[in-house]
């Protein structure tokens, strides 16, 4: 009796491992290798943005469904997690450039882990992150692109907002301290706030917290203490609709906005009534269809599942067909010419808007703003860059 | 600082503490019992919010109802587990049991990412807890008075089980020594199951609250509360139930004070509960309430 409960419990902890571990979720395997070109995404699909990577992957399997091949050949998706941790991003990153050999790789939600992955893709395989928005991403690596918008513009455009929209001169920040994307937004809306009010103090207080904290009524209180007109809250969704919900239990009713990551459907389930109100950028809206690749895209998701997509998505769904479209102007999968095709990307027509890269493998893109309105995230307005 | 900003951060002080120690009495009550660190008790803790979620979101059972079924089934957990991964391991060697315990524990978060999938889902918090109470500017939760007095109860409702009881003089007796126990009668096996399954629900009590103070739930939840209620245990004395929480309180009220006064320090928070954790181990190495033991021979 103990050894069988033994056995069986070795077993099922062997299992649990090997379904935890970094194993490609959804290789099929073909007899015929030569005629696959392999395409890597790795994207957090487990802990605390599963939600944000589920939410591109979808994007890269509808493009996958529609684009299924390029050059003749059959184009395989190599998906794996990389578990919302730095760490294990760099390693999901090195088994696709080394164990799967693939030919380009799209991700990851969470500029930390673009960042994290960057300089074990360098000189090796060219990336495309569809939604990374921190500009060291692609900074100083030219083997790095991506097709949306960078924080400078980001965290000008909601200083604008605050600024113009909502009349607020004091702002406070909270934002997520060991994420590169939160401190980077904050720093760019802190310049751009403080050169709109003319005033070096306008940012009132400033908080910080962990990823994965989740009481966040202490520096709340500290913020309320502040008076501010507005909280500026860049994070991760869950632990900025958590921030949301407790700011309102706490009394503070002054708006809190953030960036492109409160697109997610948690943020409305966990955040609730709390998150009616709140206002953020992000990179596209289903309402405006920009081109004819918006219309099959919004069309085809329709039907798939059934919702409406959200912008990561149709940016993870860009960041393929973009791969597929520079793999068949540089005629080859060779790493260089892949990398110089996409670097010449040019007025390139993808379903959230048009992709012309700059110097650095940027997109220059407008921005959207939206706030939420009866659990839903509603259009409000464009803003073009510069 | 205002004397307002200050009641503000005591009460969220209170609230984050009592919710500590709510979880660490049960903690430690295992290893008073059986000297074993349970690690899966934030796992099984994280069990619980599941059980409630899917009870009340999937099935419609009301929360009270829902509440009492999960603390039963959560129970059930505890002594399932017990059987398999602990019980085999009774004449092994600590440390045998003790890497089983880490073992159930990533069992448990894996078969959690695969059952519940790894996206966080919404803890389903009846009105009734969350409706906020104003003094003035002080905002407080209702629940932040309720979870405080449950914590209080449990502690009182748990020594009275472990002081006067048969069972519990059971379980006292297995803690002193359980050879000698089994040769006086004592149904050993039993005992310790009985341990896992009050433990295991109070790891649900824990979970219910902290699901509706935090409503946020997903398979990685558990780890940092365990390890936070594991340091306001060993802060408190662990293998001592009163110890831990006042181990709990004083945790809680630490972590906040260190935002409200040095707002700078926040990010290094968890940090802050470790360095309390290894002062404590230096300096008062059996914690604020634990007696001497005597090295056994």
């Amino acid at each position: 009796m103990v050894r069988k409960l033994s056995i069986l419990l070795i077993a099922l902890l062997t299992v649990s491992l090997l379904i935890s571990g970094c194993t490609p979720a959804a290789s099929d395997e073909t007899a015929a290798e030569e005629d696959v070109i392999k395409i890597g995404v790795f994207e957090p699909m487990t802990g605390a943005n599963a939600a944000g990577g589920e939410l591109e992957v979808e994007g890269i399997r509808l493009a996958n469904r529609l684009y299924p091949e390029v050059l003749g050949k059959k184009v395989d998706l190599v998906i794996v997690d990389n578990k919302s941790d730095a760490v294990e991003a760099a390693s999901a990153a090195a088994l696709l450039v080394e164990k799967e050999q693939v030919a380009a790789i799209i991700g990851s939600w969470g500029s930390s882990f673009s960042m994290a992955a960057g300089d074990v893709i360098k000189d090796k395989v060219p990336t495309v992150g569809a939604s990374c928005t921190n500009p060291l991403v692609t900074q100083g690596n030219d083997w790095y692109f991506r097709v949306c918008f960078i924080d400078p513009f980001q965290g000008k455009v909601m200083a604008t907002y605050s600024y113009e929209n909502l009349g607020a001169r004091k702002a406070a920040i909270i934002q997520e301290v060991n994420n590169d994307y939160a401190i980077g937004l904050a720093k760019f809306y802190t310049d751009a706030f403080k050169e709109l009010t003319g005033d070096g103090d306008a940012i009132v207080s400033v908080a910080n917290y962990n990823t994965g904290d989740q009481d966040f009524n202490a520096q709340l209180t500290n913020i309320k203490s502040a008076n501010p007109d507005v909280i500026f809250a860049p994070g991760n969704f869950t632990e900025s609709a958590l921030i949301v919900k407790q700011a309102k239990q706490l009394g503070i009713d002054v708006p809190i906005i953030g960036g492109d990551t409160y697109e997610t459907p948690e943020f409305v389930d966990i955040g609730g009534e709390a998150v009616e109100g709140c206002v953020f950028s992000t990179f596209f809206t289903s309402e405006t269809p920009i081109t004819a690749e918006s219309e099959t895209f919004l069309e085809e998701y329709r039907a798939e599942y059934g919702k409406e997509p959200a912008a990561v998505t149709a940016l993870a769904y860009d960041a393929y067909i973009l791969i597929l479209d520079a793999i068949e102007r540089a005629g080859s999968t060779d790493p260089v010419a892949l990398r110089d095709a996409l670097a010449e990307t040019e007025g390139f027509e993808g379903a959230a808007g048009i992709i012309t890269l700059d110097e650095n493998g940027d997109a220059v893109k407008n921005a959207v703003i939206k706030q939420v309105k009866n659990g839903e995230f509603v259009y409000m307005d464009t803003i073009e860059p510069r | 600082m205002t004397f307002d900003v200050f009641l503000q951060h005591l009460t969220n002080g209170i609230s984050l503490g009592s919710l500590y120690a709510l979880v660490a009495i049960g903690y430690t009550m295992v290893y008073g019992i059986l000297r074993l660190i349970n690690f899966a008790h934030g796992d099984i803790f994280m069990m619980a919010t599941y059980f409630t979620f899917y009870s009340i979101v999937i099935f419609g059972v009301p929360w009270y109802a829902a509440f009492l079924a999960v603390i039963v089934v959560t129970g059930a957990l505890g002594i399932v587990l017990e059987t398999s991964a602990y019980r085999p391991l009774r004449d092994a060697p600590r440390i045998s049991i003790m890497i089983s315990a880490i073992g159930a524990s990533f069992l448990l978060e894996n078969l959690a990412i695969v059952i519940f999938g790894g996206r966080p889902k919404a803890f389903p918090a009846p009105d009734f807890f969350t409706e906020v109470i104003r003094f003035g500017t002080v905002a407080i939760q209702r629940l932040t008075f309720i979870i405080p007095v449950m914590t209080l109860v449990l502690l009182f409702v748990l020594l009275y089980l472990i002081n006067n009881t048969k069972s519990g003089m059971a379980m006292r007796a297995v803690s002193k020594d359980y050879e000698t126990s089994r040769l006086m009668g004592v149904d050993v096996n039993r005992t310790i199951s009985v341990t896992f399954g009050i433990g295991s629900m109070l790891a649900a009590v824990g979970g219910i609250m902290w699901g509706m103070k935090f409503p946020q739930i997903q398979p990685l939840m558990g780890v940092m509360p365990g390890i936070k209620c594991f340091i306001a245990a060993v802060i408190g004395g662990i293998g001592n139930i009163h110890g831990a929480v006042i181990g709990g309180f004083v945790l809680g009220l630490a972590e906040i004070l260190l935002i409200a006064f040095l707002p700078d320090l926040t990010g290094y928070r968890d940090a802050f509960a470790f360095i309390l954790l290894i002062i404590v181990l230096l300096l008062r190495p059996t914690g604020i309430m634990g007696e001497k033991i005597a090295e056994k021979v």
